[in-house]
């Protein structure tokens, strides 16, 4: 389409009007060598081969790329307007006709606005409903706190019989969405700004609840998940130039936590440390924390992420240096944490 | 059926449905005493109309509750669902002797239905307001899926204070969902008293038609009334959604409980429980008499 080829230098060098067609750019981070969302397009991809593919959004298709659905399976395409509660709940009726409906909109209105509609209309029912969330975190960057969703890991991990999931980049989403036909039960999938930074070369063969190891090492490990993972393997990089070698767990299943893969991180590494686009408090953090704490292993242990406050205004990239979870950021307390265990056993 | 060589006459088939009325309502008085509380006044509201949809206007098979040309019912005003369960069991979709077990420890039969344990229940409720989102999706779904089935929603007039019955209102004629036909159980009283007087929905009728749906008025404890206007609902898979608003009394069938805010959930005990029991097998009396 002729809005992935133009040349975005122009717009991000400021000498370009940008309209809503350009919506990827509009958070003003340069995207220029990410590939575009490929939301719509696999799940128009896969909609080909599988009747009961139906997609929703709340007024925001060209923001997630569900236009790339609907131009090509527009009889099973659902804009619901802005009404997201609608939204998720038309789904869960959807999906007790036989459809697996996948509802998408920002993360912060799918799964805040929407969290008692999952609960209780896909949950709890078991409806192969998959609400998915988009532009999470904080990578509306200034368009502020309304429109972050620091808070949906922490929410969602919290509902029974709901799966939770995070895509790292496209190849790994396309994984995502595949698997998602074959799952039975509700799932709510945490997408980033849809540009993110390639991480898989190609499409990984994954299994739902199995952490992916993107990079071994023995002296700490990095438990990631969703758009943090680029950032990690970044600052396992810089680490490796000290000498510290840092395994890298892509956690992309939040819910139910890959128990395993965290214990044997904890033994075999002796440092663990969590790293979130989300607020520490109750997010994947407190996950691997409450995994380390019951099965009664003490190593030296950070939450990284969000700190419990509103984050200030400022670009995206701007913000994961603020709160240090870009590369750098993360080297640093991880090295922090080294420091500080070293000081702790001598 | 009772009389398989010759088709019931009218008065028959009305004499019929306000006795499976009855039976909703003494049904729910004996169930509620198993729980030790519950919802007796929402459920006489509409018992009449459960009657008429389950025995005179659903296309229902108990032998495949799964199937998926069925008509869709769900209650979106969960709370009723007691109501429910004994007409379920009455068709065959279950044995009656299983809603003994009304409330107890690991019971398929709680205060709200659950669409995974109950045979016939189409979709799990008691968060009001979600009943319509839901129906919207299984009439799209039904019109995908080139089903001539329709789905019928069961809300109550204080239900309608929820934004969210306003989101589906609109999308079910932007939609244009006609085979959807939503039906207000109007009982003039919430938990905290008359609706007019805590948030007022009304005019139902008048909003609905504004959100572009057809709309009818009936009173909703006259049985014939009732199943002529079902009956008479126009069906297709693409016309403006269908709105039956039924003018009802909370608690009708019990003097005591007839329009009173004191009987939203409740227990009858002892000698009550007898007087209202034999009350209720009276059939309704005219409410001017009262």
């Amino acid at each position: 389409m002729s809005t992935d080829t133009q040349d975005q230098s122009e717009i991000f060098n400021g000498t370009a009007s940008v309209g809503l067609r350009d919506a990827r750019s509009v958070d003003g981070t340069d995207t220029r060598a990410i590939p575009a969302f490929v939301f719509g397009e696999e799940l128009a991809d896969l909609a080909d081969q599988d009747p009961r593919i139906v997609v929703l959004t709340a007024d925001l298709g060209r923001s997630n790329r569900a236009t790339d659905f609907a131009a090509r399976h527009p009889q099973r395409f659902v804009n619901a307007g802005i009404a997201e509660k609608n939204m998720i709940t038309m789904a869960a009726g959807m999906a007790s006709c036989g459809y697996i409906p996948f509802a998408a909109t920002f993360g912060a209105f799918a799964a805040l606005l929407g969290a008692e509609q999952i609960r209780t209309d896909c949950a709890y029912p078991n409806m192969p409903v998959r609400v998915v969330g988009h532009h999470s975190g904080m990578s509306m960057g200034f368009y502020g706190t309304s429109h972050h969703s620091l808070e949906d890991l922490a929410m969602m991990r919290s509902i029974a019989d709901l799966t939770v999931v995070c895509a790292t980049d496209a190849q790994h989403l396309r994984a995502v969405l595949r698997l998602a036909l074959e799952h039975p039960g509700a799932m709510y999938i945490r997408l980033g700004r849809g540009r993110d930074p390639e991480v898989y070369g190609e499409v990984p063969d994954l299994v739902l609840g199995r952490a992916e190891t993107v990079r071994d090492g023995a002296d700490l490990t990095i438990v990631t998940t969703g758009s943090e993972v680029h950032p990690a393997l970044q600052a396992a990089e810089a680490l490796a130039a000290d000498g510290i070698e840092a395994r890298v767990l892509d956690m992309w299943t939040v819910s139910p936590l890959d128990r395993d893969a965290v214990l044997d991180a904890a033994r075999s590494t002796g440092a663990v440390l969590t790293v979130e686009e989300a607020n520490v408090t109750g997010g994947l953090g407190s996950a691997v924390a409450e995994c380390l704490s019951d099965a009664g292993i003490a190593v030296p242990f950070r939450r990284h992420g969000v700190p419990d406050e509103h984050v200030p205004v400022g670009p995206p990239a701007a913000l994961y240096a603020h709160y240090r979870l870009d590369g750098p950021g993360i080297a640093d307390v991880a090295r922090e944490l080294l420091a500080t265990s070293r000081g702790t056993s001598s | 059926m009772s009389t398989p060589t010759a088709a019931p006459t009218r008065e028959q088939q009305l004499a019929h449905l306000r006795d499976r009325a009855r039976f909703v309502r003494t049904e729910t008085v004996r169930l509620t005493r198993i729980a030790g509380a519950g919802h007796y006044s929402a459920v006489f509201s509409c018992a009449e109309l459960l009657a008429v949809l389950y025995y005179a206007q659903l296309r229902l098979d108990p032998a495949r509750p799964d199937g998926p040309e069925r008509d869709r019912f769900v209650m979106s005003k969960g709370h009723a669902a007691i109501g429910l369960y004994p007409v379920l069991a009455d068709l065959g979709f279950f044995d009656p002797a299983e809603l003994d077990t009304y409330t107890r420890l690991g019971s398929a039969f709680g205060d709200h239905p659950d669409m995974k344990r109950i045979p016939g229940v189409d979709f799990s409720s008691g968060s009001l307001g979600h009943g319509l989102s839901i129906c919207v999706g299984m009439a799209l779904a039904g019109r995908l899926s080139g089903l001539d089935s329709r789905t019928y929603c069961l809300l109550g007039d204080a239900e309608l204070a929820e934004g969210q019955v306003w989101e589906a209102a609109m999308a079910a004629s932007h939609y244009g969902l006609g085979n959807l036909v939503a039906v207000v159980d109007a009982n003039q009283l919430g938990i905290d008293g008359f609706v007019r007087d805590v948030m007022a929905t009304e005019p139902i009728d008048e909003r609905f038609a504004a959100f572009g749906w057809d709309t009818r008025r009936v009173d909703g404890h006259d049985v014939g009334a009732l199943l002529d206007v079902f009956a008479g609902l126009p069906h297709s898979a693409t016309g403006r959604p269908q709105l039956v608003v039924a003018d009802t009394v909370k608690g009708r069938g019990s003097a005591r409980m007839e329009l009173s805010p004191d009987w939203h959930v409740g227990n009858l005990a002892g000698v009550d429980y007898d007087d209202v029991m034999a009350e209720l097998a009276a059939g309704l009396a005219p409410r001017e008499s009262r």
